[in-house]
């Protein structure tokens, strides 16, 4: 019952529709072409127009009793002028200016029917703030020392293992980590594990874990406290070298020592 | 009555051997087992009349693509196509049957206008007409589509596809229409439509490696995360309706999953470990494997959807990712596995048990991904290469037989089998960056979908059910 029903709506709706199309096929009408524009011409210009193509004061904030530099440069302007008393000036120029006070310039330039203004700011401090008292002694940060005295540990293409060059790499590293250990025992390191861009991101990503984790082994079994280190892998994802070559790879096959953060 | 028509049209079909349903792509040469003959299809200029003309141009183009990237139809080129070409039904006018002449002549045949073997005789030589027209209806654009078999010897048994579409008056309505005209026709011939699926994939374009999802055709990209961190490996849940990848959160990289739909974060507690990554759902969407640094090394682990109830499946001492489970069966794990050396791809069941290698030992291999009737499987595969020269290579998981599917252009990696089991999604270094392509999966039809930044690790998921 329902179902012819339905079948009913849809002969009538298919009716419908055939008969919206029993005048034949549909005629396609092609939209007509576009109109074409006319293009005016564009007026010829009678005279250039005036430009003020810079106009600067160097340093743009001095103490008091320290000079500064206006420099500009014009085109097309008949007649040019400075105000704060500067007055007249040529196209092309600079002026050394002792304001006493944060003033601001302004270059107007006239020429045949148009005018173009620009200004500058410069700002006169009256005083200045001292510095920061001295410290007992300039200190290089354990951050700092760990950066500049302790070299990244290479490793062969799919290894982990650290290589003899490598041991000897750690083996420098860890008494650099025993210094700094010794002045901020509380300092963290973190072992970054690297790869070279061959292999897939996610395999690359295991085996720098993997590395990071043959770098930490190795710097505990040299005294090192293992809650003073974390490892971390890269993978692939921040290589220091991108050309596709050995000597590329080799660079980016590395453990690395940072401070954690 | 109508089902019964179509019934037998089917039947027709089968018999014909041209009938592709519930048959898997073979491996090996041709992808499609149908003895190298497709069906011959031949699709009219549609013409629209008054205002939905405008938009015929759009329609056109995108009803041929549709049907001509499934690949499993032979596309007759328009040019043998007779002169009159029929909009509706009606236009066919069957031929007339006269006596013969004498007693005991057969019966003659005398055309009285355009008829279906116009189009099943050389020169055009098809098997199917797609025809029909678009009108303006309501402030809509209305489509009718047919799909004629003209083998057929009347119009009551040729008719397979007798349907009005309807939408909106531009050319956005006109690719909707096309694309569901597209999919009914498909449809016809056992393919699943790829309508509604969506690829989630990692950009870079915002300056961080975000996860990203677009159609299967490249458009509507959209951008779904916004960790402002790396975040990549994205897997869909087999209902479409949540995301897992993995993400550097301070100093680890850990699971996230959030819900496709409305993009939020859902809960999912991360071991304690420096490196987890590769997550994958089970087809169920009820458990999660992934691989996770234990004892000193990154292995292969399941636990519950939201992380709980974990246990570790592989113990050992080489590194583990890519668990991808078999989305009929839900118990076969293939895996990539460096047990062995250099890495591998390996099976094994779902308890950790009864592990083989399925590579032969030739090469590296990453990425696997199961065919959705889980009898094949995509890789990339350095074989025969240098390490990192990635290709795409599919296998039948019965009898281990490969094909290669690109060579020659770039690294190519991260194959993604589609939900209709016939096209591929991959990565490739072909062109500028690094981009998303799709293809048959017989290597044919590659497409680039993606242009802006780097677009990397492409996975295809089934449309919201």
């Amino acid at each position: 019952m329902r179902k012819s029903t339905v079948v009913a709506v849809l002969a009538a709706a298919l009716m419908i529709t055939a008969a919206g199309c029993k005048k034949k096929t549909p005629v396609a009408t092609t939209p007509p072409p576009p109109q074409p524009t006319r293009t005016t011409e564009p007026a010829s210009p009678t005279a250039l127009a005036v430009r003020i193509n810079s106009f600067t004061g160097e340093p743009r904030s001095i103490e008091r009793g320290q000079s500064a530099t206006l420099r500009w440069s014009v085109g097309n302007a008949t007649d040019i002028s400075i105000d704060q008393g500067l007055g007249s000036v040529s196209a092309n120029g600079s002026r050394q200016v002792f304001p006493s006070q944060t003033t601001t310039y302004t270059l107007t330039a006239k020429g045949a029917g148009s005018a173009d203004t620009r200004s500058v700011t410069i700002e006169v401090s009256s005083s200045v703030p001292p510095p920061p008292a001295r410290t007992a002694a300039a200190k290089m940060s354990s951050a700092e020392i760990l950066g500049r005295d302790t070299q990244d540990v290479y490793f062969d293409y799919d290894k982990n293992d650290i290589r003899a060059d490598g041991r000897d790499t750690l083996t420098r590293d860890a008494s650099v980590i025993k210094g700094i250990l010794g002045a901020d025992p509380s300092f963290m390191i973190v072992i970054e594990g690297h790869c070279d861009e061959r292999g897939s991101e996610e395999y690359n990503l295991a085996l720098g874990d993997r590395r990071a984790l043959a770098v930490k082994e190795f710097l505990v079994q040299l005294g090192i406290p293992e809650t003073n280190l974390k490892t971390i892998s890269y993978g692939k994802e921040r290589p220091v070298c991108t050309d596709e070559n050995e000597a590329c790879y080799q660079k980016n096959r590395r453990g690395h020592l940072a401070p954690a953060q | 009555m109508k089902t019964k028509l179509i019934l037998a049209s089917f039947a027709a079909l089968a018999a014909g051997a041209i009938f592709l349903a519930a048959q898997n792509p073979q491996i090996g040469g041709e992808i499609f087992g149908v003895g190298g003959k497709k069906p011959r299809m031949a699709v009219i200029d549609f013409r629209g009349t008054g205002d939905a003309q405008k938009y015929m141009a759009t329609f056109n183009s995108t009803l041929w693509d549709e049907l001509n990237n499934s690949g499993v139809l032979e596309m007759v080129g328009k040019s043998f196509y007779p002169l009159e070409v029929p909009q509706q039904p009606q236009d066919f006018k069957p031929p007339t049957q006269l006596q013969g002449l004498r007693r005991g002549d057969p019966p003659r045949t005398i055309k009285a206008g355009p008829w279906l073997t116009d189009w099943s005789e050389p020169p055009t030589s098809a098997n199917y007409l797609a025809f029909g027209y678009t009108a303006v209806q309501d402030g809509r654009l209305l489509l009718r589509g047919f799909l004629f078999n003209v083998g057929q010897p009347d119009l009551q048994s040729a008719d397979l596809i007798h349907k009005l579409y309807f939408g909106s008056l531009d050319d956005d309505g006109a690719k909707k229409v096309a694309r569901e005209f597209a999919a009914d026709i498909l449809q016809q011939f056992g393919m699943k439509s790829l309508a509604g699926t969506k690829i989630f994939f990692v950009s870079d374009r915002t300056g961080n490696k975000e996860i990203w999802s677009m159609d299967y055709d490249g458009s509507n990209q959209k951008q779904m995360t916004f960790y402002h961190s790396i975040s990549k490996q994205p897997v869909v849940s087999a209902d479409g309706r949540m995301f897992a990848f993995n993400t550097l959160v301070k100093d680890s990289w850990q699971i996230m999953v959030h819900s496709a739909a409305t993009g939020k974060k859902l809960p999912f507690y991360n071991p304690v470990s420096s490196t987890i990554e590769t997550p994958e759902f089970t087809p169920d969407g009820k458990r999660i494997l992934f691989s996770a640094s234990m004892n000193g090394w990154v292995n292969i682990c399941i636990a519950d959807a939201n992380g709980g109830n974990m246990t570790q499946l592989t113990r050992v001492k080489a590194a583990e990712v890519s668990p991808r489970v078999n989305p009929k069966t839900g118990r076969d794990v293939l895996f990539i596995s460096g047990r062995s050396g250099i890495e591998q791809l390996w099976r094994m069941n779902i308890d950790g048990g009864d592990v083989e290698m399925i590579t032969n030992g030739e090469g590296y291999v990453a990425n696997p991904s199961w065919s959705p009737e889980g009898t094949a499987i995509a890789f990339a595969w350095t074989r025969g290469y240098e390490p990192g020269a990635f290709n795409i290579f599919v296998m039948g998981i019965a009898d281990k037989k490969y094909v290669q599917l690109t060579s020659g252009q770039g690294k190519n990696e991260n194959p993604w089998w589609a939900p209709d089991g016939v096209h591929l999604v991959y990565q490739s270094t072909r062109g500028r960056n690094i981009q998303i392509y799709s293809m048959l999966a017989n290597g044919r039809n590659q497409q680039q979908l993606t242009t802006v930044g780097n677009n990397t690790q492409p996975v295809w998921a089934n449309a919201i059910n």
